[in-house]
């Protein structure tokens, strides 16, 4: 319980310094980039914070659902171009995905591939 | 008292929030199941499964989205939390990021390029209006941003959130099958090319398969947002400027 009033004040914390700086991004990524210099800090993750993001993390799948709920409202916004749209989806996505993949595979050096060989 | 006697007294269950919280869980565990029961088969993506159940349901008993979101809010909270306890991970695997960095940094210019190139390309190719394609640019970046960028640049911010979501559907789905069939079997670039073109619903899928690869998912996740929100205006320019 205590990691996770961690995790949400530092999103407040994030929220806050976005209002006051205007940065372009959302407060939770300055969360993250504030508890990652916590855990550099402190040089360890402890057994209860390494608990809660693990269980948050392995059920990120579910935390998208009520936004996915939310575009079905917007279909009808999208009904008359709807194959021409999947159609940009799956070309772009897959272009990108492919891409991307090969880029870090050709240039990761030898010994992380080795490390992380599925 | 007599307003509930028809409904048979149990119409106070749809007035509370508890209600659709449950539906969602119960959506989701469900959708877990047949997945599972799938060998987690990436098409049968349980967010799509759950999606689709809460839909049916919400379509069946004539309930609007504003009143389901009442109460499926507190999942959705949670969503901000989730991204804080990224670092975790991230701090966990600092090494092999640092290793990998400059693969890394490369792959996220020449991806993130081409995620916003192919969307506006393809739109204007198959004759959508400017709008459209303005719409579509920012999609591989996570939702808050993307609809931000939309904003700024003359799109419609709402469109640009339906398409975000579909793109992570999309590539939770797909990436594994386009991965496998182009031959990149690392972890660490499986998961980066997941988070880098449908962020946030790919890096969930990611993390289920490995923890390198959601790890490196949320590193994408999050280097493209910076990077979209710095490139899309400059390619959109450019663009405007050649044509």
């Amino acid at each position: 319980m205590f990691t996770m009033c961690v995790l949400i004040v530092l999103q407040l914390v994030g929220e806050v310094i976005v209002r006051a700086s205007g940065l372009p991004v959302p407060g939770a990524v300055i969360g993250l980039v504030l508890l990652y210099a916590i855990l550099v800090l402190r040089g360890e993750v402890s057994e209860e914070m390494s608990r809660t993001s693990g269980y948050l993390l392995q059920n990120l799948g579910l935390l998208f659902v009520p936004a996915g709920v939310g575009v079905i409202a917007y279909l009808p916004m999208i009904a008359s171009q709807w194959w021409s749209i999947l159609l940009v989806l799956l070309v772009s996505v897959t272009a990108t995905i492919a891409v991307t993949g090969l880029v870090v595979t050709w240039l990761s050096p030898i010994s992380v591939e080795a490390a992380t060989r599925q | 008292m007599s307003a509930n006697s028809n409904t048979g007294g149990l119409e106070f269950l749809a007035a509370t929030p508890l209600l659709w919280l449950s539906l969602t869980l119960g959506a989701y565990l469900a959708a877990v199941a047949v997945n599972e029961r799938c060998n987690r088969m990436p098409l049968l993506n349980p967010t799509l499964l759950a999606i689709a159940l809460v839909v049916a349901v919400l379509a069946v008993t004539g309930t609007s989205y504003k009143r389901y979101f009442d109460g499926a809010q507190f999942v959705h909270f949670l969503l901000g939390p989730a991204v804080v306890a990224m670092a975790v991970p991230l701090y966990r695997h600092t090494k092999l990021i640092r290793q990998s960095a400059g693969a890394v940094l490369v792959a996220l210019g020449i991806g993130s390029v081409t995620a916003i190139l192919s969307s506006v390309l393809l739109v204007r190719g198959l004759g959508g209006s400017r709008d459209l394609w303005l719409s579509a640019a920012p999609k591989s970046a996570t939702a808050a941003i993307s609809m931000a960028i939309s904003e700024r640049i003359g799109g419609i911010p709402a469109l640009t959130g339906v398409l975000t979501i579909s793109t992570g559907i999309t590539g939770a789905c797909l990436a594994s099958y386009v991965l496998g069939l182009v031959g990149v079997k690392e972890w660490h670039a499986r998961g980066f090319a997941m988070g880098l073109s449908s962020h946030g619903i790919a890096t969930a899928r990611a993390f289920q398969e490995n923890e390198v690869a959601g790890t490196f998912a949320s590193l994408a996740m999050a280097l493209n947002g910076i990077s979209t929100t710095v490139l899309v205006p400059l390619i959109i320019g450019l663009l405007d400027h050649v044509t």
